[in-house]
């Protein structure tokens, strides 16, 4: 129909189930570009690893590694990669919308559009968010806590690695096959067998499945790590904010994510096996799937945003130079957030029937949650007030979440109110108040995160200038390219149009891709920033505690060594590290016990690389190779457990030997 | 003049040009009224709350600097103040009761299931409106007509909307009388506006629903009584006949479909349509729930199923076209039928269907 494309013919043959050279999109040379560039990329990167000689320490050091502080670097990294992915997604559809008026096609036809959006806000969410929030609770939480390690160094591994098949899988399907046209959440029945013929839904079922494996387990974990491995003497009401956060957003991983692997599985029984969950047809239902995914949905969008709040709260502590204002309230506005946002799903459907007292009791439990949220803005507030605030990077983001979070939490509660959401459901509005927080609060909240605890991991600082610059593009770019949305939802402008009928919306779309192009400007100047800061490593070097900070990775040594930190300390009170420092603390250089350590494993990389080719096959419906893979997976992870080397002791001279040159450092 | 410069004129001009079509705030309609009433109200009272914290974010930093000259207001101990925390969770809860209030009020009086009698406004006009695959129908029941990606309305008279989708989901959205309400396939739904003015309002579907989506708006015309019978004049006189079939032909996927008319419509055409049994063999979802309610079809009514089927026929490509699959084995509906009704152990366990005859019996005896 569509400029007379038809879809590869449905073929199946045994061994390569229905996967044909058809579906290689060498028709598209807007994917050929990018496969010649990533084919390019990777082929220098493999040559250079290897003229170094850098492979056996990626494998020894890293990818086998089940230190929490690498496993924390290495979500960073994967989280930034698939940002510049997600970003592509963003720039291509703002150009198209800036393009396609009045009758214009664009340059992207309605297959390709679609499959745009809804990779970028799969991606978004769970291959950036989602990524990079496990990424910072993996780094900080432990030694917020004064533990060693995660409660489960393996699993960590596991969960990372299960992570990374799931956004590999994303991004396969952009050169074998096609990606879902469904939108994000991809509600049936469009979503369902059907309406959605080919591998690209497939895709997105298999790759959230395996992520979700991953999140899970590392949600199982974190919680285990905070409940049990706190150093001595650090009751629950000691620990930092962002600990607390860590818990409560992990509380919400593990009580969620099984209501999300469940809506899908469901979904896929659907898609594979003609079951009638979700199908107009034999009394299937639909909106029980849009209920279902909601349940799960609206908790992840909390999910995101908790330990964000632990992040601004640590930072807006440290660089005020006071403690952090209504502690207690601040834990209980948390825990309060957590309990809400399992009563609020249904505003995201206000517009589907439901009767008036239902959509009262949502729209009246979704505005409860700006109570808390409220006093949590007081309270950074109030930690400023009558302090001595420093103006640093990590500062500037702060700043620029308050006011930003705070915009678009006014326009959440708008959307709150359903006669007023009736209108502005599914507009740009939504869309502009969804940016307005998860890039204010979340985005914001890891820029902060990593110029704050970046001279942490590495022992220098990043560059000022280009952090600053960062910011402030970003900054601006988020405002010029989303105000002009919140303009056009006003206008009745809906979101997921690859072309509209009026050229007087044109030009706030143009104004909204300008925003686009300083946002990327924004993230240029961030990996111009790695760039420089690692070059200017030893100018930018800086002791333990860069900041004069107040909680106790502090402590140790920046970068810290693989056991954190050398023996148990004993905490008594808030700002354990702060005490530490009235109290003139320093670390003794001798008379360590060797240290008891995990050891590193490839069974992490080995199972979850199965579960890549299992999603890869069944997807494409190669039934041999995902009966083998799976069976590989869970002989692996039998064949694991009967592994019992699975520890080392770091010797008393080597700790004393570290720690002397800490001391000296 | 500067190229540049010559931009951002024609920018300037363009923003004042649009400046009329903020179909949200300038309302067409009572419903549309009171939505742009609310939301107006709703930001003023959130901006109490709104404006002094973005002041306070602005002004905290920059008065408490570290490198400002007097330090004597220092106060690192400062973490606990009992008024402080009483007044910042004291009157973001005030002011939620408040809206909470209002939400409450609104959203009973702006149910979209509401009839408008209340308004006192003229003789309600009924329109069924059908979303397909990738086109508006709108069928005119009491005046026996239809019409494609084109909604004819009278100002002054409720619209009393009933909505059905014949694939997948979307929803009916015409900023400018009021909001939306999702027409979803196999079920009914019910939206009610009111057009105060006669004009050419933008109309759409608000809800992705897959290769078409883009081009499935319609032009909504209010007009007066006058002109509105005119209009179904017109229809009457330009149209064909909306039946069964013709109905099938229309609802097989098309993008950007020109504006069409039907001057005649099969009686009951839009309950089939929600019930999902227009096409001829098909079993109605209600007589399905009565043979559910029955004890069903058992393991000898599998042979039936594609009387009961409705998505695989319906199957699409990612570029919007009909993919045809081998046909399902047709069942001879009659002597299905005849079965079930006359003679229902052939279907049904003969256990289930004598209790449910035995319970009936009770009950009437």
């Amino acid at each position: 129909m569509a400029d007379g494309y038809v879809q590869p013919a449905e073929t199946f043959s045994p061994i390569f189930g229905r996967l044909t050279l058809d579906w290689i999109p060498y028709h598209e040379p807007i994917l050929i570009a990018t496969f010649a560039g990533v084919a390019l990329g990777g082929l220098v990167v493999l040559a250079l690893m290897t003229y170094f000689k850098l492979w056996v320490p990626l494998w020894r050091d890293w990818v086998t590694t089940v230190d929490h502080k690498k496993i924390g670097i290495m979500y960073m990294v994967l989280g930034f990669i698939m940002l510049i992915r997600g970003f592509a997604d963003a720039l291509m559809m703002r150009a198209q919308q800036a393009m396609a008026a009045g009758g214009a096609e664009g340059y992207l036809p309605p297959h390709h559009f679609d499959q745009v959006f809804t990779a970028h806000g799969v991606i978004m969410i769970f291959f950036v968010a989602m990524v990079f929030i496990t990424g910072i609770m993996n780094y900080v939480m432990p030694m917020q806590i004064g533990a060693r390690d995660v409660a489960f160094p393996f699993l960590n591994n596991f969960s990372f690695w299960m992570t990374v098949s799931g956004a590999l899988l994303v991004n396969i399907s952009l050169f074998v096959g096609e990606f879902a046209r469904v939108g994000w959440l991809a509600f049936p029945p469009l979503s369902g067998a059907s309406y959605s013929t080919g591998p690209g839904m497939d895709y997105y079922l298999w790759a959230l499945q395996i992520a979700g494996v991953g999140t899970t387990l590392s949600g199982i974990n974190m919680i285990a790590t905070v409940l049990k491995m706190r150093a001595p003497g650090m009751k629950l009401m000691d620990m930092p904010i962002f600990t607390w956060t860590t818990l409560i957003t992990n509380v919400l991983i593990v009580v969620a994510f099984p209501v999300l692997t469940a809506t899908l599985s469901l979904l896929t029984l659907d898609r594979y096996f003609d079951f009638r969950f979700f199908t107009n047809d034999f009394g299937g239902n639909a909106m029980m799937y849009i209920n279902l995914i909601w349940i799960w949905g609206h908790p992840e969008v909390y999910i995101l945003i908790i330990p964000c709040f632990g992040v601004f709260s640590e930072i807006v502590s440290t660089f005020s130079g006071k403690p952090i204002f209504g502690y207690k309230t601040m834990v209980w506005a948390t825990a309060c957030i957590m309990v809400l946002s399992f009563v609020v799903w249904l505003h995201h459907f206000f517009t589907m029937g439901s009767g008036a007292n239902v959509n009262t009791f949502f729209g009246i439990t979704t505005m409860i949650i700006a109570v808390p949220t409220g006093v949590k803005i007081f309270n950074w507030l109030f930690t400023m007030y009558k302090g001595r605030v420093r103006l640093e990077v990590p500062m500037l983001w702060t700043i620029g979440f308050l006011i930003t979070f705070t915009i678009g939490g006014m326009t959440g509660v708008l959307l709150a109110v359903p006669p007023v959401d009736f209108q502005l459901h599914n507009t740009l509005f939504l869309i502009a108040h969804f940016h307005n927080v998860i890039i204010g609060g979340v985005v914001f909240a890891v820029y902060a995160a990593v110029s704050y605890w970046w001279p942490k991991a590495f022992g220098f600082r990043m560059n000022d200038t280009w952090g600053r610059r960062s910011f402030w593009f970003w900054f601006t770019g988020f405002y010029v390219a989303f105000m002009p949305l919140y303009a056009l939802g006003l206008m009745g402008v809906t979101r997921r149009t690859a072309t509209y009928p009026d050229a007087g919306w044109q030009p706030y779309f143009i104004v909204a891709a300008f925003g686009a192009v300083l946002i990327l400007l924004g993230i240029v100047s961030t990996f111009i920033n790695f760039y420089v800061s690692i070059r200017d490593r030893k100018q930018l070097a800086c002791g333990t505690d860069p900041w004069d900070a107040r909680t106790l990775e502090w402590a140790t040594q920046s970068p810290p060594a693989p056991y954190n930190f050398p023996f148990d300390l004993q905490i008594t009170g808030r700002e354990a590290f702060w005490t530490m420092k009235q109290q003139g603390f320093t670390w003794p250089t001798t008379g360590y016990k060797p240290i008891h350590m995990p050891k590193g494993t490839a069974f992490g990389v080995l199972i979850a690389g199965l579960a890549l080719v299992f999603g890869f096959a069944m997807v494409w419906y190669i039934w041999w190779l995902a009966i083998l893979a799976f069976v590989g997976m869970i002989g692996l992870g039998i064949f694991h457990t009967f592994n019992y080397k699975r520890d080392y002791y770091i010797p008393a001279e080597e700790v004393s030997a570290t720690e002397a040159k800490g001391a000296a450092a | 003049m500067h190229t540049s410069t010559k931009i951002l004129l024609a920018l300037a001009g363009a923003f004042a040009l649009s400046g009329c079509q903020y179909d949200v705030l300038s309302p067409q309609g009572w419903v549309a009224g009171q939505e742009r009433n609310l939301l107006l109200i709703a930001t003023g009272l959130m901006l109490i709350v709104i404006v002094p914290v973005l002041i306070m974010a602005v002004y905290f930093p920059l008065k408490y600097r570290a490198d400002r000259s007097d330090q004597s207001d220092y106060d690192p101990t400062f973490e606990h103040s009992t008024k402080i925390e009483v007044a910042v969770w004291g009157i973001p809860i005030l002011i939620i009761i408040a809206l909470g209030w209002l939400t409450y009020v609104y959203t009973h009086r702006l149910d979209p299931y509401r009839s408008l009698d209340h308004l006192n406004a003229g003789e309600p006009v009924e329109v069924q409106a059908v979303s397909l695959d990738w086109k508006w129908l709108f069928i005119y029941p009491e005046y026996g007509v239809a019409s494609v990606n084109e909604l004819a309305i009278p100002e002054g008279r409720p619209i009393n909307f009933r909505l059905t989708s014949s694939t997948v989901m979307n929803t009916l959205s015409i900023p400018a009388l009021g909001g939306m309400v999702y027409s979803m396939t196999g079920m009914e739904t019910k939206l009610h506006l009111i057009a105060d003015n006669t004009g050419t309002f933008f109309g759409r579907s608000a809800h992705y629903s897959g290769p078409g989506f883009s081009q499935m708006h319609f032009d909504t015309l209010s007009m007066t009584d006058e002109d509105f019978n005119a209009w179904i004049e017109k229809a009457k006189a330009e149209g064909g006949e909306l039946t069964r079939t013709s109905y099938l032909a229309l609802e097989k996927p098309t993008i950007d479909e020109p504006v069409s008319y039907y001057a005649s419509v099969e009686a009951g055409l839009f309950d089939r349509v929600v019930e999902m049994c227009v096409e001829e063999g098909k079993v109605c979802m209600g007589h399905m729930m009565m043979q559910d309610e029955l004890g069903g079809g058992g393991l000898e009514g599998i042979p039936a199923a594609n009387a009961y089927s409705y998505d695989r026929a319906r199957t699409i490509d990612g570029f919007g076209n009909p993919v045809e699959l081998p046909e399902l084995p047709t069942p001879d509906l009659e002597a299905f039928h005849e079965a079930f009704f006359n003679d229902p152990a052939a279907i049904c366990g003969p256990e289930i269907i004598s209790g449910y005859l035995s319970t009936e019996k009770k009950d009437n005896g």
